[in-house]
């Protein structure tokens, strides 16, 4: 055999050739390639993420509005799924058809067999313990806490908001938040949500293949525990907004009070309005839902979002801007006969005394009078234009017409027309004051929030300025105004000196004018009442208050939708609430009682809510 | 005269050494494999460290054993040892316990025997005293019908049993025949069909769009490549005698095979070992399918990384996320935790051990001698192909054991009877006359 002998070197040759690749490709896996060491990683590292809860909401005497309940999701690992698993029996645990069992299994197998995904999200503390008992017969199924949004007190739905979980845009936005975390969707948890959301934690853990935790990895080096989210107090009074709430059932409308000292919002009421608790957890889609298509619009956050005529609650700060101005003084007087009558039409006016001075003109709220001052404000400059920018710049000095500046999401601006809106409709140099009469008497195009009057009374109760309005008092125990660049004293270009006369009027409107059913015993309340033209159904009732009429306490707006004449409803309204707020009493049972009866909007609520699951 | 003085003087002690490094490297990656806090006591026979202890105290006796045995015994009584592991293939067929869909075991106490381990060796013994018989001439017909004969009915016995992986194994012993004067062309021809098998499995799925809107499938694509590559070569050598009638026969049987290995693999293989060949191929990517295993295998030995992790702090391999760990997966853990370092020791091993084989087939005087020696350098090496090939995705996954690594006190059993039959065969090479 020796001819074949050199053939031990072929097969030398191969053996040598094999083991070459190998070391090549040995060196290429574990040296060059470093995408085993990432997938390494993902397979035996899991991180298990630590929710932080988020931060408590308190009114402004510590009662607690938002706290949170412990809700458990329930997480499945497809792998570690035992062959005897019994569907049967765990699709009736949970109350679940056996279709959507597969559904949801399928999806979570798709999504990993090796990694936990949601198979249930949200399940309350109640279901939960009924589930409980039972879990530990279904490996591969665990849970994972978290917690929802409570709101014992069931008031001031559309001011705290909701929370829901971040969508893949919010997600895609801002790189802190990770799919199934939960955000601020609106109100104050919009508003304040990385003050609230506090702080994610986690805990990298090292599993098995069937996802079993083996302990911590590098002795927890790199865990961190989640950080609740700071608590918030609020500059809300809860009863207040409960009372108001209360007030104004059956009713379309909105209420805002303001303590004008300070600029905090003491109640801020949007009718009708819904129990926030239907926005929390697995109920929340499809209650959203509903209430989104109940025509009464309950999620309509009127407050900040719906703009109205101010009526003649406007004719105070028209006096003020004349007096400002100087083209009207205490003494002014205009006679009225029915009206006010130019260039062969005329303003209507209802029956009164005539002629009437400042004090008398407010009491009785004649438009006439208003009239004339208005025009002789925007007369005494060379145009129209130039007279109207003035009396525009006081206007939005007061906080109409542009946003105030609160600390809550969506605000609208209201309109206050730019002179550049007239010429579109008259041509430039066309229009004149008598062409934009209706803003004498608070119609027209001016359109206000219910937040902007209230904070138009807390202007005219500090004779001269308001502070920038808001909702937050404390961001744990820390006093927001120490910290907000934001709330600043705002003047409104009108001399204190000129507020007396307007503010004494105010009070006679009270005693002794059209407002006198907002009068409260030993309490001087200064009002103006205002009845809003609606082309679309009987008037709006408005009223703006504020008392006492020294060192106020308390300013207030309200609208009460299809409520006719401000005397009707508004005002009344008002005279309650401030006398809820600064006397904790009610003296007038009988109009307490004639307001909680009333009924504007025809039937009682439609709309059959789930209540809880 | 034969003294015990003579025989430790002759004893190739470097193989001996090389099969001592490789066996407690092998019994310290299972500990490390099946390595549990709760469990420390080496010699815990609950534990398969504990077992493997066990079979390699009874490899040591087995390899001393066959140290005093006369060599002339193996050359005497090679067909009667190869007649009666045959006799035990069979058996098991008949009364064996079946794991994993291969009857290949026999369950005695608390311990089982896979008598095709052994079949290896008294393949390899039976085949060379055949090949070694006075006026045996390898280029006659007869004695190609008879080596594959030999090697043939083990193996398929062994696929009877349903362990493809084992039977596989015998191929190797193409490489033998090689050495005592098979034509170059077998292998030639093996590597062809292998690289069109390949090939074809790779292409039949694509459809090509030709002019005239006819659609070709891959497979039809490969036999029109074939053919102008068979006319080229026609064209090249046509002034050769009968060179048309070589490149017709070689396009049709390379057109027939590229066709017909659809059916075989449709056909003919088990769909789990398609579906493996496939996931090998990177025609099918199927991570926690098929390929599972591959993948986790390569992430087990690519996360090691030049130095590895650290004996004992494998993640992937102590968390189970790669199968069998101990037994046919067990590069992964030296891989993982002794790195590139690790892996290159074990492969040049490896590489010593077939070496070192070669070298002391080459000094035997008897031809029965060194053809078993081929042999088992062969089927060490063909088990080191596919081993270690199939944990670093360079060959489909075939279940078969790395020798003296792999957990299992047959396979264990069987390789040290293989090597140390040898190494006694080389220990009285002098006194073979």
């Amino acid at each position: 055999m020796k001819q074949y002998e050199s053939r031990q070197f072929t097969i030398g040759a191969i053996f040598l050739v094999v083991g070459l690749i190998f070391l090549i490709r040995l060196f290429y896996v574990q040296v060059i390639d470093s995408h085993y060491k990432l997938d390494a990683t993902n397979n035996v590292l899991r991180t298990v993420v630590k929710y932080p809860a988020r931060g408590l909401i308190y009114d402004r005497h510590g009662e607690l509005l938002v706290y949170n309940e412990a809700a458990y999701d329930l997480m499945v690992v497809p792998k570690a799924i035992k062959e005897d698993f019994d569907t049967t029996e765990f699709c009736s645990l949970l109350g679940m058809s056996r279709k959507e069992f597969d559904q949801r299994f399928n999806k979570a197998k798709n999504y990993s067999q090796y990694k936990a995904s949601i198979f249930e999200k949200e399940i309350s503390a109640k279901s939960y313990a009924i589930i409980q008992e039972q879990l530990f017969n279904y490996p591969g199924f665990f849970v994972q806490t978290r917690t929802l949004r409570s709101y014992p007190k069931k008031t001031a739905a559309h001011m705290v908001g909701y929370v829901g979980e971040a969508s893949p845009k919010v997600i895609k936005k801002d790189n802190y938040y990770k799919s199934g975390d939960h955000i601020g969707i609106s109100g104050i948890e919009k508003h304040y949500e990385k003050v609230l959301r506090g702080k994610r934690g986690q805990e990298v853990q090292m599993v098995d293949v069937f996802n079993r935790p083996k302990g911590k990895f590098q002795d927890g080096a790199f865990d961190t525990t989640a950080v609740s989210g700071s608590n918030l107090k609020l500059t809300i009074d809860a009863d207040l907004q409960a009372y108001g709430e209360k007030l104004m059932q059956n009713k379309k409308g909105s209420i805002v009070a303001i303590d004008p000292s300070t600029g905090e919002i003491l109640a801020l009421i949007s009718m009708p309005t819904y129990d926030p608790n239907l926005l929390v957890g697995r109920q929340r889609s499809k209650n959203y839902g509903k209430l989104s298509q109940d025509t009464l619009k309950p999620l309509f956050n009127r407050a900040l979002m719906a703009k109205y005529p101010p009526g003649s609650t406007f004719k105070s700060i028209n006096a003020l801007i004349g007096l400002q101005e100087g083209v009207l003084t205490p003494n002014t007087r205009y006679s009225c006969n029915r009206g006010y009558r130019f260039g062969g039409r005329k303003m209507g006016c209802h029956p009164h005394p005539s002629p009437v001075n400042l004090e008398y003109s407010i009491q009785t709220s004649c438009n006439a009078y208003y009239c004339n001052v208005f025009r002789s404000v925007i007369d005494h400059y060379p145009t129209a234009e130039e007279g109207y920018n003035v009396w525009r710049t006081y206007v939005t000095n007061f906080g109409l017409g542009k946003k105030t500046g609160i600390d809550l999401p969506n605000e609208l601006s209201g309109f206050v027309p730019e002179p550049a809106y007239y010429d579109r409709y008259y041509l430039k140099g066309k229009w004149h004051s008598t062409t934009i009469l209706s803003l004498a008497i608070g119609q027209g195009e001016l359109g206000f929030t219910p937040m902007q009057m209230a904070n138009m009374v807390a202007a005219i109760a500090n004779r001269g300025y308001y502070i920038t309005p808001h909702i937050a008092k404390e961001i744990n125990g820390q006093l927001i105004t120490d910290f907000d660049s934001t709330i600043v004293r705002n003047k409104t270009g009108v001399e204190a000196k000129y507020f007396n006369e307007v503010v004494e009027a105010m009070y006679k409107v009270v005693e002794q004018g059209t407002g006198t059913s907002a009068k409260i015993d030993s309490l001087q309340v200064c009002g103006k009442t205002g009845t809003v033209e609606n082309p679309h159904g009987d008037d709006h009732s408005t009223f703006i208050a504020f008392a006492p009429k020294d060192n106020p306490k308390i300013a207030i707006s309200v609208y009460v939708e299809n409520g006719y004449w401000g005397s009707r409803w508004a005002a009344p309204i008002a005279g309650l609430l401030i006398e809820e707020y600064l006397r904790d009493t009610i003296t007038r049972p009988l109009i307490e009682q004639r307001m909680l009866e009333g009924n504007l909007i025809g039937t009682p609520p439609k709309v059959v809510i789930d209540e809880g699951e | 005269m034969r003294g015990s003085k003579s025989l430790i003087d002759n004893i190739d002690w470097f193989t001996v050494s090389i099969y001592f490094v490789l066996i407690l490297a092998g019994w310290l990656n299972i500990y490390a494999a099946v390595y549990n806090e709760e469990f420390e006591s080496i010699f815990d026979t609950t534990q398969r460290y504990g077992k493997q202890l066990l079979w390699i105290g009874t490899a040591g006796i087995i390899a001393i054993i066959i140290l005093l045995i006369d060599e002339r015994f193996f050359s005497t009584f090679g067909y009667l040892i190869y007649g009666f592991v045959i006799a035990l293939l069979i058996a098991v067929l008949l009364v064996g316990a079946a794991t994993k869909g291969a009857t290949s075991w026999f369950a005695i106490g608390g311990f089982k025997i896979q008598p095709s381990e052994f079949s290896k060796f008294a393949t390899c013994l039976a085949l060379a005293k055949y090949l070694s018989t006075l006026n045996i001439r390898m280029t006659d017909l007869k004695t190609k019908l008879n080596a594959a004969a030999i090697i043939g009915i083990p193996a398929v016995l062994i696929l009877m049993q349903n362990d493809t992986g084992s039977a596989l194994v015998y191929g190797a012993f193409v490489l033998v025949l090689f050495r005592e004067g098979l034509s170059g062309n077998f292998l030639l021809i093996g590597l062809v069909t292998a690289f069109l098998f390949v090939i074809t499995l790779v292409f039949q799925n694509d459809v090509y769009q030709m002019p005239f809107e006819i659609e070709l499938t891959g497979g039809w694509m490969l036999i029109i490549i074939l053919f102008i590559i068979m006319g080229l070569v026609y064209y090249f050598n046509r002034k050769r005698k009968q060179i048309l009638l070589f490149s017709t026969i070689v396009f049709v049987a390379c057109s027939g095979l590229v066709k017909s290995v659809d059916y075989v693999f449709n056909n003919i293989l088990e769909p789990h070992q398609s579906k493996r060949i496939n996931v090998m191929l990177g025609i099918e990517s199927d991570p926690y399918g098929a390929g599972y295993n591959v993948n986790q295998s390569l992430i087990a030995i690519g996360s090691g990384g030049f130095t590895g992790k650290g004996y004992l702090k494998g993640t992937q391999t102590k968390y189970d996320f790669v199968p069998e760990q101990s037994t046919d997966f067990i590069f992964c853990t030296i891989g993982e935790e002794w790195g590139f370092i690790g892996s290159f020791a074990v492969v040049a091993l490896f590489m010593t051990l077939l070496l070192r084989i070669l070298f002391m087939c080459s000094r035997q005087r008897s031809a029965f001698a060194r053809i078993y020696g081929y042999g088992v350098a062969t089927i060490f090496f063909f088990h080191f192909l596919i081993n270690i090939g199939m944990t670093i995705g360079l060959a489909p996954v075939i279940g078969i054991p790395l020798p003296f690594f792999s957990y299992g006190g047959s396979s264990l059993w069987g390789f040290t009877i293989l090597l140390f039959v040898f190494i006694k065969m080389d220990a009285d090479r002098l006194e073979v006359l």
